[in-house]
């Protein structure tokens, strides 16, 4: 530990969550009133800690003492605090979140009771700009470990013996496709570092890049040495300007102290690291289409084989991994791939980061051990649903990926189990759907995602997902036919096998789990004209109850269809044949005299 | 004057830009893409003389520089507003109403999503997703990210952004908040 952490310091959550909620003018009334109160108080931002819905957040670390955690924080809360701290005062107990021990992190929190962090290790905890941070915890440790002490053999039998699989989709066995790069034929190979997270929902790589840059940069220069490549390049969405900014400086910081660069800790290995900004396109989070966009191309994917492990960028073999596979590298390196593997289940090792959102009480960042069920980490990480609704549906692995109802609730979350129920990993988007959400209108939210990002290269894919948008969009206009069910599963499950890549083969899979799962959705919508839900507009209608009524007319004033008449003081009438259904009468009337049904 | 190519008639001042760029990343392998982020950084978009000088200085035909500039969401090839702004349409912006949001944008400007202002000060996006799924539903305005919203608040939004800088707003916690950074 340096000296800075003998004083006493305060953190404030700065990753675009905690910024978006408000932390910079926290951060700032922080270090003004300590520069005119002249305290001896470090004040530092640090990354995502993961409890999105308590941002903006502060850490009050005392020496010797535990962390607090407090939120939801405001400029002058957080004055307070400080002064607290300055004049010996105690914390108000009303603002604390919880507590960081030596033995625990947050004990008291139902939300962290089952996480397990190894990739988040550092997220929350760490000024995510200061290599020192890093390193005073033992980071580059790993990396100097296996460029000193290890054979790049033996670094790729260590990670096939943690059993760690690509946490970005697939879940092909890492160590693996590290052993086919370092054993295709050539000299020039390359690393990549696939952090295009596309995927709607998803926000995990974004945290680690934002929380804990140097751990993805220390496990890829591991991974260099280990399949013999001297050049990298990590490819970021542009959505994420913050990420790219401290991936800069953390490369900077890292090449300054000859962890990065040539002659990397006094050794002949040489690992020399580029950023590639996305440019726009979800496809390129598909590995072929991503090292076209690398080159300079339109993002289309191609055919595999050959795969970028013997044919990858600019034709030389080339090891993509995305940002939490990198991650875990280091730790895996540390520890042991043994230690690795005792955690998760059989098949799934170690553990996997969800970026949980939609409508549940807890949303943010969790990491928990592979094997762990849905309904602890929806019902206990999670906090359950959201104004005390019911829930319908988890949505898991983003556009190709699926809905998972109820009833698989108690599946573990491995690979195998979850696309035995019709979903997939994915990158580890969760979204929860409650009652007031429908599921029709999902799998045309996720059909028009991806008919919008197919690259058009292939026909299946292109054609298909475009047609498939047009009878989801009739059904939930009302239009629907009876034999629409049949035709969205005959296009699904073509478009399914004959897509040229994975993004086209997973698009149907939105389309299938609900069909699966929520068949009597799909039945409401074409047979009786309903929305259970009540989300499509077109198979709602608008009525007054007489009883309700007042007569005030602010309804009638309000209609931009003027469609709704009626004498003052008397029960008004909408005229359905000229009723859009924009839902301003309803949030207008005082009385609650408006139903949509 | 234009001829086919266009840039023969561009002002020397821009060409000199063009040429600072071009020298940046001429010895970068596969420069194209980073040359098209820098140009549309500088200028805005991607006129039709900036790409045919770029697909000369890089001797790449003109119709791949076109596919490329065509093909990502990010590249525009006609000028757009001073303010950009993106309504997240992810799925947790989605379950929790960002249709309603983008909506209420629309109407607040008078155009919709891919349209820019009259007066060119705004245009409006939908974007897939902003990666702030927490605390959905999301707008990012320019290179802030706010959340939280709902409808009633992107008319303050709009006028906030439309403030000359500098001028302090006081907010409270459950509004809108930004990142002036």
């Amino acid at each position: 530990m340096d000296d800075s952490l003998a004083k006493a310091r305060i953190m404030v959550g700065m990753g675009t969550c905690g910024l978006a909620a408000g932390a910079r003018p926290v951060f700032d009334a922080l270090v003004a009133t300590r520069e005119a109160a002249q305290a001896a108080v470090e004040i530092v931002p640090t990354g995502c800690i993961g409890m999105c819905e308590q941002e903006p957040m502060i850490d009050v670390i005392q020496p010797g003492g535990d962390r607090i955690t407090l939120g939801p924080m405001t400029p002058e809360k957080a004055v307070h605090v400080l002064e607290a701290l300055v004049n010996g005062t105690p914390i108000p107990e009303e603002w604390v979140i919880g507590r960081i021990t030596q033995e625990a992190i947050y004990p008291e929190l139902s939300s962290f009771r089952k996480q397990r962090r190894i990739v988040l290790r550092n997220c929350g905890f760490i000024n995510p700009e200061s290599i020192e941070e890093y390193t005073a915890l033992g980071g580059y440790a790993a990396l100097e470990k296996a460029i000193t002490a290890m054979t790049p053999e033996e670094v790729i039998d260590e990670i096939i013996a943690s059993g760690l699989r690509g946490r970005g989709g697939g879940g092909f066995p890492t160590g693996l496709k590290w052993r086919f790069t370092r054993q295709a034929p050539g000299e020039k190979k390359y690393l990549v570092c696939n952090a295009d997270e596309g995927d709607p929902g998803a926000f995990m790589d974004r945290s680690i890049l934002e929380g804990d840059p140097h751990s993805v940069l220390e496990g890829m220069a591991i991974a260099a040495y280990a399949v013999g490549a001297d050049e990298g390049y990590i490819y970021v969405r542009a959505e994420y300007p913050l990420a790219i900014r401290r991936l800069r400086l953390a490369i900077e910081q890292a090449e300054e102290r000859h962890f990065l660069g040539k002659g990397i800790l006094g050794t002949d290995f040489s690992f020399t690291l580029h950023i590639k900004e996305g440019a726009g396109a979800f496809v390129c989070g598909e590995e072929t289409a991503l090292l076209a966009s690398i080159e300079g191309k339109r993002g289309m994917p191609r055919p595999r084989p050959p795969f970028p492990a013997s044919k990858g960028l600019w034709g030389k073999p080339t090891n993509i991994n995305n940002v939490e596979t990198y991650a875990n590298v280091p730790y895996i390196i540390r520890a042991g791939g043994a230690y690795f593997a005792a955690i998760g289940t059989e098949k799934s090792k170690g553990t996997k980061v969800f970026a949980l959102a939609g409508k549940v009480n807890n949303t943010g960042l969790t990491e928990v051990p592979m094997g762990i069920t849905l309904r602890e980490v929806i019902y206990e990480i999670g906090g359950g649903i959201r104004d005390g609704k019911q829930f319908k549906a988890v949505q898991i692995g983003g556009p190709s990926g699926g809905c998972i109802p109820e009833e698989l609730l108690d599946i573990p979350i491995d690979y195998d189990s979850l696309s035995q129920a019709g979903a997939i990993m994915g990158s580890g988007g969760m979204v929860v759907m409650d009652e007031d959400t429908c599921m029709v209108d999902v799998a045309r939210f996720f059909m028009d995602f991806i008919q919008k990002e197919s690259c058009g290269k292939c026909a299946p894919c292109r054609i298909g997902t475009k047609r498939m948008l047009e009878i989801l969009t009739r059904i939930t206009e009302g239009e629907g036919q009876p034999a629409d069910l049949d035709a969205l599963l005959e296009l699904a499950y073509t478009v399914k096998d004959l897509s040229l890549c994975g993004l086209g083969q997973t698009a149907p899979n939105p389309v299938l789990s609900t069909i699966r799962h929520f068949r009597h959705e799909y039945e409401a919508h074409i047979r009786d004209r309903t929305c259970p839900a009540k989300v499509c507009n077109a198979l709602l209608t608008y009525t007054i109850i007489p009883e309700k009524c007042t007569g005030c007319g602010l309804c009638a004033r309000n209609c931009p269809a003027n469609c709704i008449s009626g004498a003052p003081k008397e029960a008004h009438v909408i005229d359905q044949t000229r009723c859009t259904k924009c839902n301003t009468c309803l949030a207008k009337c005082p009385f609650e005299a408006i139903v949509r049904s | 004057m234009t001829n086919t190519l266009g840039h023969l008639a561009m002002a020397p001042e821009d060409t000199d830009v063009l040429d600072k760029i071009l020298a940046r990343h001429l010895k970068d392998p596969g420069p194209l893409i980073p040359v098209l982020q820098d140009v549309q950084r500088r200028f805005g978009h991607l006129s039709r003389e900036n790409l045919a000088y770029i697909a000369r200085a890089l001797r790449i035909p003109l119709s791949d520089v076109f596919g490329t500039a065509s093909f990502y969401a990010q590249f525009y090839l006609a000028p757009r507003g001073e303010n950009m702004v993106r309504v997240c349409q992810g799925t947790a912006c989605h379950v929790q109403g960002s249709g309603e949001i983008l909506a209420a944008f629309a109407d607040a400007l008078g155009i919709d999503a891919g349209e820019t202002t009259a007066d060119g000060e705004f245009s409006l996006e939908r974007v897939a997703c902003v990666g702030s799924c927490g605390l959905a539903p999301v707008v990012m305005i320019n290179d802030k990210t706010f959340g939280r919203l709902s409808p009633e608040d992107v008319p303050l939004l709009l006028a906030k952004i439309s403030t000359p800088l500098g001028e302090p707003q006081e907010k409270a916690h459950n509004q809108p908040q930004e990142d002036p950074s």
